[in-house]
């Protein structure tokens, strides 16, 4: 079904004017999420969110633990899926498509949106094994020289070619935390996804590879609409155009980054962002 | 001397000393102004308890052999002894009816001179008995005057009770090693007497199994002695037919009762599957010679082969394979269980179906936990006998027709053994040849599936 176009503002705050200037430049939002509620059997993760998510934008959820932001994210691709108990109520829409529609096929939609983990998961196969699973389950290469090319592409986007060229044949369990971070965003653009969700995935890695990281999703911007969940409010700042603040499930708060964190218009995501709590 | 004696004296001194021990303990503590103790009086109770029983123990376990030598050297030294058979079976048995006689006077009486043997037996067995008690009680005496002389306020008895208990742990481990050696020992032994008689060659790369066991020791012709129809009668039932139904059936019940069951089914439907591994071996095998066995002569005759035998290969391998399920399956359930969820989401998260993550990251990822479950599985069917008894004869052909009667290591081991066999005889001796092969081949498979194991674990944790 096509999405009709917003005309109820959702209930976030001002900082949605700013956004809405912006997005006459960008068209309409990739996606739409609206009034969205996620349950895990009894317990209430996320209530009544509602935001929406830009090509070409990095935008972060930051919050305190629990606050649902990774199982909002989670939600975006279906992820919540694979828990039995999760429940997710509300619309959420790529392209004006609704993912939750029956029609929808979760496995394209997964195509669609990829994902990156907050620990590194590469498959115990090797480096090139794990670039080329996406596009051969998807049909994406007709030859071996096609998925070569592929392969080679998605490892130099993702930074890591010149590191791995001579060795695509070795495990990818043997790279360090960061490469193999890497690897695990080069597995996800192959199967040329437009959006990228990306679950803390710096948490697991030292600063010089987290730099590293947060430099490639800069690069990568550009092609795809980018969400990040963070803890560090720092990475948040460095990295994202928009930022969303969620507390105990709600969304408080979501307007440009630099807006956010120079001029919150919440007292608790002033609270949050200074460090008061969380 | 009865077995009761060495354990009553043991646990009466032990506990004496127990008491004694902590009493004295007890008076340190009193005495004592320290707020910290090496040791809690308990402590010193076992310290002493150990010392006084287990060295007095551990000698009257000794002294049992050793003065059953003894007496048995004091009977055959007596006048009586003098009309004994110089050897033979009757001779044992009046030995033996001696020694009933002599535990228990009023018991049957066949031989005369056995009545007369009894008296010595009875005397020179008080007499070592006497002695026995006497060296054990000298020996917890010492013990005893050792522990009294260290029992003072600052003696670690905590920290020597925990090294008893090490050795008590370490004395009972060695005994399931020592017997393993024992076992291992006896094997090489026999199997050194049969290569004696019969080359190893001949055995071991034999076409025909045929022993004779009534042949002369001096006439026996080695040829009738080639193994490698059994080996290949093992291999054909237990390691190609037993795993063409055990792996597919295992593998996939696995992956269906991990990735696809939801947890009521799943909580029934494993035991359930397990209940397979518990069925005695014996049923399995009257189900195979009774319901698969003629049930495959009919389809083969059916199906127009002349002659077919309700006796085969095919019909032990089959319900082999049904048992040994539980062994593939509950191993690549646990290893595909063992598979970090991330590896699961990190698949499904790329747009993989459900059936592609299962076969292209779960399986492979789980592999060498499920190959060491095959492993242990063929090791298990090629050790399996009572169902090839039953199912698929005792005749050794050398063929690759699954529709006919073929035997196994383990069945003429059996065989071999049952009979009237003389341990003289490489008839006899073939059993122990055959099981070391066995035994080399099982330690081999549960080696390699160990070592896969352990690689395994390395990978994931």
């Amino acid at each position: 079904m096509v999405m009709t176009e917003y005309t109820e503002a959702p209930k976030i705050r001002a900082a949605m004017p700013s956004i809405d200037a912006e997005r006459a430049d960008h068209g309409p939002a990739k996606m739409t999420a609206r009034d969205v509620s996620v349950y895990y059997g009894d317990k209430q993760a996320i209530d009544s969110v509602s935001i929406d998510v830009f090509s070409e934008y990095v935008t972060a959820f930051i919050g305190p633990s629990g606050c649902g932001k990774s199982t909002f994210l989670r939600s975006l691709n279906r992820m919540n899926d694979t828990i039995a108990s999760a429940r997710v109520t509300g619309q959420i829409a790529l392209d004006g498509e609704d993912i939750y529609d029956s029609g929808m096929d979760v496995v394209q939609l997964r195509a669609r949106v990829g994902m990156v983990f907050q620990k590194p998961n590469p498959f115990p196969k090797s480096i090139y094994e794990n670039i080329a699973y996406g596009p051969r389950i998807h049909g994406l290469a007709d030859n071996k020289a096609d998925l070569d090319v592929i392969v080679e592409k998605s490892l130099q986007r993702a930074g890591l070619w010149n590191e791995v060229k001579d060795r695509l044949t070795d495990t990818g369990t043997a790279l360090s935390g960061g490469q193999q971070q890497r690897l695990c965003i080069a597995r996800a653009i192959a199967v040329e996804p437009e959006v990228i969700l990306m679950d803390e995935p710096c948490s697991a890695l030292d600063p010089i590879a987290t730099a590293k990281i947060e430099e490639l999703i800069d690069d990568l911007r550009g092609n795809y609409a980018i969400v990040i969940v963070t803890h560090s409010m720092q990475q948040a700042a460095r990295v994202s155009q928009r930022t969303a603040f969620f507390h105990l499930g709600h969304l408080v708060e979501y307007g440009l980054t630099s807006d956010v964190f120079t001029n919150p218009a919440e007292e608790r995501t002033k609270d949050y962002i200074t460090g008061r709590y969380g | 001397m009865s077995p009761a004696l060495p354990i009553l004296l043991a646990l009466g001194l032990g506990l004496a000393a127990w008491l004694f021990a902590r009493a004295r303990a007890q008076t340190f503590r009193a005495n004592s102004t320290a707020k910290r103790h090496a040791a809690l009086p308990s402590h010193f109770g076992w310290y002493a308890a150990i010392w006084v029983a287990v060295p007095m123990a551990l000698f009257l376990l000794a002294w049992e052999p050793i003065s059953a030598q003894l007496i048995m050297a004091d009977v055959l030294d007596s006048p009586a002894a003098q009309g004994l058979p110089a050897f033979g079976q009757q001779r044992m048995a009046i030995l033996a009816e001696a020694r009933n006689l002599a535990n228990n006077p009023g018991g049957p009486n066949f031989y005369d001179e056995a009545r007369g043997l009894a008296d010595v037996y009875a005397a020179s067995s008080q007499f070592y008995t006497f002695i026995g008690v006497a060296i054990a009680l000298l020996i917890a005496g010492a013990s005893a005057v050792y522990v009294y002389l260290r029992l003072k306020p600052d003696l670690a008895a905590r920290n020597h009770v925990e090294r008893m208990v090490m050795g008590v742990l370490l004395a009972f481990s060695l005994v399931a090693i020592f017997t393993t050696l024992g076992i291992f020992a006896t094997l090489v032994f026999e199997t050194w007497r049969f290569f004696g008689m019969v080359s190893p060659l001949d055995f071991l790369f034999g076409l025909q199994w045929n022993p004779d066991p009534m042949s002369a020791v001096e006439t026996i012709d080695p040829s009738r002695y080639g193994a490698v129809p059994l080996f290949w009668g093992t291999l054909f039932i237990g390691a190609i037919i037993a795993m063409i139904v055990a792996i597919p059936i295992g593998m996939m019940s696995a992956i269906y009762l991990t990735q696809y069951a939801n947890p009521r089914f799943r909580a029934w439907a494993k035991p359930a599957l397990e209940i397979l591994a518990g069925v005695p071996t014996v049923v399995y095998g009257y189900f195979a010679a009774l319901t698969i066995g003629p049930a495959i002569r009919d389809v083969a005759m059916a199906i127009g082969v002349s002659n077919p035998s309700s006796e085969s290969a095919l019909s032990a391998g089959l319900v082999m394979g049904v048992m040994i399920i539980p062994f593939v399956s509950s191993m690549a359930d646990d290893s595909i269980a063992a598979v970090p969820s991330a590896m699961r989401d990190g698949s499904l998260a790329m747009g993989a179906t459900k059936n592609e993550t299962i076969r292209r990251v779960l399986v492979p990822a789980a592999l060498p936990g499920i190959v060491a479950g095959v492993m242990l599985a063929v090791s298990r069917a090629i050790g399996e006998t009572m169902i090839v008894v039953m199912a698929a004869s005792t005749a050794a052909n050398l063929t690759a027709n699954p529709l006919e009667a073929m035997t196994t290591v383990t069945v003429q081991i059996v065989a071999l053994l049952t009979g009237e066999g003389s341990f003289d005889h490489p008839t006899t001796l073939a059993a122990f040849a055959l099981g070391f092969v066995l035994f080399l081949v099982t330690l081999a498979l549960n080696f390699i599936a160990l070592r896969v194991v352990k690689r395994f674990r390395e990978a994931y944790e």
